[in-house]
């Protein structure tokens, strides 16, 4: 009997997952099929769903009308960039606070975090005019600074979230076997956290991969990413939701391949901790 | 022995220029999505051959994005951006500012003579063009004329809007998913208010008296309000607050909508065979008036101008030029037919059999843009320029906070009366902070 509840619950919870999981696939599923549809299809109303005549029309227009390459080249710069510089600065500053807290590491890390609830367009125009006297305008390492200082509290506090988890007797055993600081943070913190800093690589990459206000706003031609790529097929006057599916499809397959590779990983790093 | 070294800097700075004009320069272009602005990068093939020295890159944005992009960006003098597409809307307000270089000694043979009044009005200030047009649009009813005879009825050439309102009647099938007519309903200063606006003036109604006064407690503004949501509510399509040109496009298209007043620019649409169920049923006609000497049709261009802080203006008039110039739509006519030639800019456009023959609207376009007059948009005397908008900055904001009213009321979450009078208290309300009247 027992057995009979606990299987038919997780028949119930299996089927609570996937409904949840297809709900969230959903809005990527159909820019895929709109993707490969007609604009006409792709406003037809009832929607088709697989019964239409496949195209791969949308996609050769987005590839005759736009550099492909060199928006994806951008955003690959740009993400990469921004997270490995974050990085850098957030890995001795989360050793600092997990380690070696002060009486103020809390309000510290909740002032960082503070920093993520202002509404970026509020700081728009004095980093616009900054960055237009320092001719960092539609430069890729313009893009890097501001998406580096973005997503630096989320990489502190994600590190900081896991360097706690780790014991500190692990750390006062090597001192006491005579590791310096520098084979301390290199030879045994960083490999027992290293589950924990893919996933925040991963997460920053992914972060990156999709800010859309300040790329739109900070660059024109030159540095422009895939997010300003898809902008460039919306349009409120004109149909071409086919198109921009196209575009959209092409902009996200890059970091949806690097997600579904690295799932294991990604999975393991975030609910690293998570039960005791 | 100075004389020597002298001679020499001046050899050097000689000979760098040939070699930057050599090399020559990059011109940034920042355009709209929409089909005339691609199938003009598509034939820039024809500019560089003919500018070998001229480099063209392009960023193409969503209207809004673009607006945003492009207002900090010549508002700030950031240079990111040689030419920028603006609209009527813009032109005015950032050539008072200093922020346009004036298009004065365009290339022999440009004829700006040609361009249409109604439209290079509304692109000049104080006697000098700012902006040249790349398409004019004013907006048109257009009809079924299948459904239209079913129900018994003849569209006159310019209906009244009881007219449109009796049509509107006959040709609703709500139990056939036809609807006899299909409006803007989506919040916006570019969206509802567009509509609401255009279709105000034609009731008498006007954004502001000549003290800057707002105008949304008159008569003239129920009427208006009232008589849209009666049109909507009764005759209209389920979810029209949401419903913006593209979601009517798509209505239209599938044979839903009995009438649609909109943008001219969707006449090449709703007739193309490729896209529309309906392509060889639709009828044009004038927006509709109420006998008090306006029509409800709004004036709109697409224009090229040259941002003040540009240092490649030379470059950037070159091009404009060539984009608004008469060769070019010939260019496209030999391309890609004259169905698809950017239309409303040019009177010798309408006078050309072949256009006239391509495209069956282009008679009505070219009078719905004759009917709008920029500088006297109402029944009464304004303070201000502008068909469906009030030109000057603190309109977009205004514009689409009464939009928003607006709709919330077709929406059902709120009364006309209840609207107009939000409207009323927000609009006072921006304009005092702003300092009006000035």
């Amino acid at each position: 009997m027992a057995r009979m509840i606990s299987s038919r619950r997780k028949a119930v919870n299996t089927a609570i997952a996937w409904s949840v999981g297809l709900l969230i696939f959903f809005p990527i599923l159909w820019t895929v099929l709109t993707s490969f549809k007609t604009e006409a299809q792709a406003i037809a109303d009832p929607p088709i769903w697989f019964n239409f005549h496949w195209t791969l029309e949308n996609y050769v227009t987005v590839q005759e009308r736009s550099n492909y390459f060199r928006h994806f080249w951008n955003s690959v710069v740009i993400s990469v960039g921004s997270t490995l510089i974050g990085l850098a600065i957030a890995v001795p500053a989360a050793w600092a606070m997990a380690f070696v807290p002060g009486k103020r590491t809390k309000d510290l890390l909740m002032w960082m975090l503070s920093t993520k609830m202002l509404p970026p367009v509020g700081v728009l125009v004095p980093i616009y005019l900054l960055f237009q006297k320092v001719g960092l305008l539609d430069t890729q390492i313009g893009l890097i600074i501001v998406l580096t200082l973005i997503n630096l509290p989320i990489i502190v506090w994600m590190l900081y979230t896991y360097f706690r988890e780790i014991p500190v007797d692990i750390l006062e055993a090597a001192r006491m076997d005579g590791a310096g600081l520098k084979d301390e943070v290199i030879s045994v913190l960083l490999p027992m956290a290293v589950p924990g800093m893919a996933s925040t690589v991963l997460l920053n990459i992914i972060l990156a991969w999709n800010e859309a206000f300040w790329t739109l706003n900070l660059t024109a031609a030159k540095a422009a990413p895939l997010t300003a790529f898809i902008a460039s097929y919306s349009s409120p006057e004109g149909l071409f939701y086919a198109k921009l599916s196209a575009a959209s499809t092409m902009a996200i397959a890059p970091i949806l391949i690097m997600g579904w590779f690295s799932q294991k990983q990604l999975v393991r790093g975030l609910t690293f901790g998570a039960v005791k | 022995m100075t004389f020597t070294i002298r001679a020499g800097l001046m050899a050097c700075a000689a000979s760098a220029l040939v070699a930057t004009s050599a090399s020559g320069e990059t011109i940034t272009i920042a355009t709209v999505n929409n089909g005339d602005m691609i199938r003009m990068q598509g034939l820039t093939d024809d500019f560089t051959k003919s500018h070998p020295d001229i480099e063209l890159e392009w960023v193409t944005l969503e209207e809004n994005v673009l607006r945003q992009r492009v207002t900090q960006d010549v508002a700030t003098k950031g240079g990111q951006f040689d030419v920028m597409t603006i609209g009527t809307y813009e032109v005015p307000i950032w050539s008072k500012q200093g922020w346009l270089v004036p298009l004065k000694d365009m290339p022999e043979g440009y004829d700006a003579a040609d361009l249409l009044p109604a439209i290079a009005g509304g692109l000049t200030t104080d006697g000098e063009l700012y902006a040249a047009p790349f398409y004019g649009e004013s907006s048109m009813v257009m009809y079924r004329k299948d459904l239209m005879e079913k129900a018994g009825l003849t569209m006159p050439d310019a209906p009244t809007w009881d007219e449109i309102k009796a049509a509107a009647a006959a040709m609703t099938d709500k139990d056939g998913e036809i609807y006899g007519i299909c409006l803007r309903g989506k919040a916006g200063w570019g969206e509802n208010m567009a509509f609401l606006t255009a279709m105000a003036n034609s009731y008498g109604a006007k954004w502001f008296d000549m003290d800057w006064n707002a105008q949304f407690d008159s008569p003239e503004w129920k009427a208006t309000l009232t008589d849209y949501l009666d049109l909507m509510n009764n005759y209209g399509p389920p979810g029209a607050s949401s419903n913006g040109f593209n979601e009517n496009l798509a209505l239209f298209q599938q044979g839903k909508c009995g009438m649609w007043i909109d943008a001219t620019v969707a006449a090449s649409f709703v007739t193309n065979p490729t896209d529309s169920t309906v392509a060889d049923q639709v009828g044009f006609a004038l927006a509709p008036d109420k006998g008090l000497g306006k029509r409800g049709n709004w004036l709109w261009a697409w224009n090229l101008a040259i941002p003040a802080g540009t240092e490649k203006a030379d470059a950037a008039k070159a091009f404009v030029a060539w984009a608004t110039s008469k060769a070019y739509t010939e260019l496209v006519a030999a391309n890609e037919g004259w169905a698809n030639v950017p239309p409303g800019t040019r009177t010798s456009l309408y006078e050309n059999q072949e256009y006239l023959d391509a495209a069956p609207f282009a008679k009505m376009t070219l009078e719905s843009i004759q009917a709008a007059d920029p500088q006297h948009p109402t029944v009464d005397e304004v303070p201000y320029v502008g068909v469906q908008f009030v030109a000057i900055p603190e309109f977009q904001g205004i514009g689409t906070s009464v939009g928003q009213q607006f709709s919330a009321a077709l929406a059902g979450q709120m009364t006309a009366d209840e609207a107009l009078a939000a409207a009323q208290t927000l609009t006072t309300r921006e304009m005092k902070r702003s300092g009006y009247p000035k």
